[in-house]
């Protein structure tokens, strides 16, 4: 069972992979809308993502409103 | 006419395959544009059946299938109409997109729907007009016309009851969410997975083992084990319309287009 610490640092992993961003460049704080500067199609994107590397379903409604990685990672933690 | 390019969308035809595709920016919405060279695609394909086993819908956009119904313009052409002649006007849409997506349910070849990216509403509709969808690992599906007040109307609550369970016909409709393409296949609307960016080549291969088969005995198969809903399909327009007239749906198009966050699609 991954820790809330883990599935953070994978969910920053995963963003900064995949928007080609430096290693460490993001924080569990960030926003990530603003961050990433995602609109609503990459939106869906990232969560096909995150739920395919976590093995999840993370159903909209519950990240609906959350924009900062670490809440993100306590959404998919409860799933986990 | 084997080959066309259109505003929205274009197909060429290749020994018995016809691919269309469906590139009209920024999502593939489907509004009077689209419908119109849709039912062009559909008049043509009386004299491509006697030489085509197989159809493949694609889109050339980049990250989605279709968002489904054009809804500024749905939103536009209702606000521009006298409220009592809206329902009329909502009718007559959708009794041409039911008969383009009725002609591609029953076609004599077999259709797959190469999906990438979102697929929602009016987009799945089309989708679940095929006869396989063939998705990205990435590609989301949902109906999340609730959200506005009305429900999906090109065909999809018949056709996604005809193809799969209660259960997950309501969890899709009443919670209006996403669903990933590995979930679309464990409940049995994605017929097979493909690696992202691979959906339209794994169509293609797909196509050419089903284009070995004896034609007549495949639409017999088809025809046997896919009949159209057409009661259902009426009553679907029917219904549409009524509650197209509510007000809150005027005032929840409105909200909707003006909305510019990130989930547009959920309330």
């Amino acid at each position: 069972m991954r820790t809330l610490e883990q599935t953070t640092q994978e969910v920053l992993d995963l963003a900064a992979k995949h928007f080609q961003l430096p290693a460490g460049s993001l924080a569990a704080g960030d926003d990530f809308f603003k961050k990433l500067g995602i609109d609503s199609l990459q939106t869906l994107e990232m969560l096909s993502r995150l739920e395919n590397h976590f093995g999840i379903e993370l159903p909209d409604y519950e990240v609906q409103g959350v924009s900062d990685f670490k809440t993100l990672a306590e959404r998919i933690q409860s799933r986990l | 006419m084997k080959t066309f390019t259109g505003k929205t969308l274009r197909w060429g035809w290749h020994e018995g395959i016809i691919e269309l595709t469906l590139d009209h920016a920024p999502a593939n919405e489907i509004g009077t544009a689209m419908l119109a060279e849709l039912e062009k695609f559909v008049a043509a394909l009386g004299a491509l059946v006697p030489e085509t086993s197989v159809c493949i819908i694609a889109s050339a956009r980049k990250a989605v299938f279709s968002a489904g119904g054009d809804l500024r313009e749905l939103y536009a052409t209702a606000a521009a109409t006298p409220e009592k002649e809206r329902s009329a006007g909502v009718r007559a849409f959708l009794e041409r997109i039911h008969a383009v997506l009725n002609a591609l349910d029953g076609a004599p070849f077999v259709t797959i729907a190469a999906v990438h990216g979102a697929c929602l509403g009016g987009g799945l509709e089309l989708a679940l007009a095929c006869d396989m969808i063939i998705a990205d690992k990435m590609a989301r599906f949902a109906f999340p016309e609730l959200r506005l007040g009305f429900i999906p109307g090109f065909g999809g609550i018949p056709r996604l009851k005809r193809d799969l369970g209660n259960a997950f016909v309501r969890d899709l409709l009443f919670t209006g969410r996403t669903v990933n393409a590995t979930r679309a296949q464990s409940v049995g609307l994605v017929a097979q997975l493909a690696g992202e960016g691979e959906a339209l080549k794994i169509a293609r291969s797909t196509a050419a083992q089903i284009t070995k088969y004896d034609a007549v005995t495949r639409t017999a198969a088809k025809k046997f084990m896919k009949p159209i809903p057409h009661e259902e399909l009426r009553r679907e327009i029917d219904l549409f319309c009524e509650l197209f007239t509510r007000p809150a749906v005027m005032a929840a198009l409105k909200k909707f287009i003006e909305d510019s966050g990130p989930m547009p699609y959920l309330p």
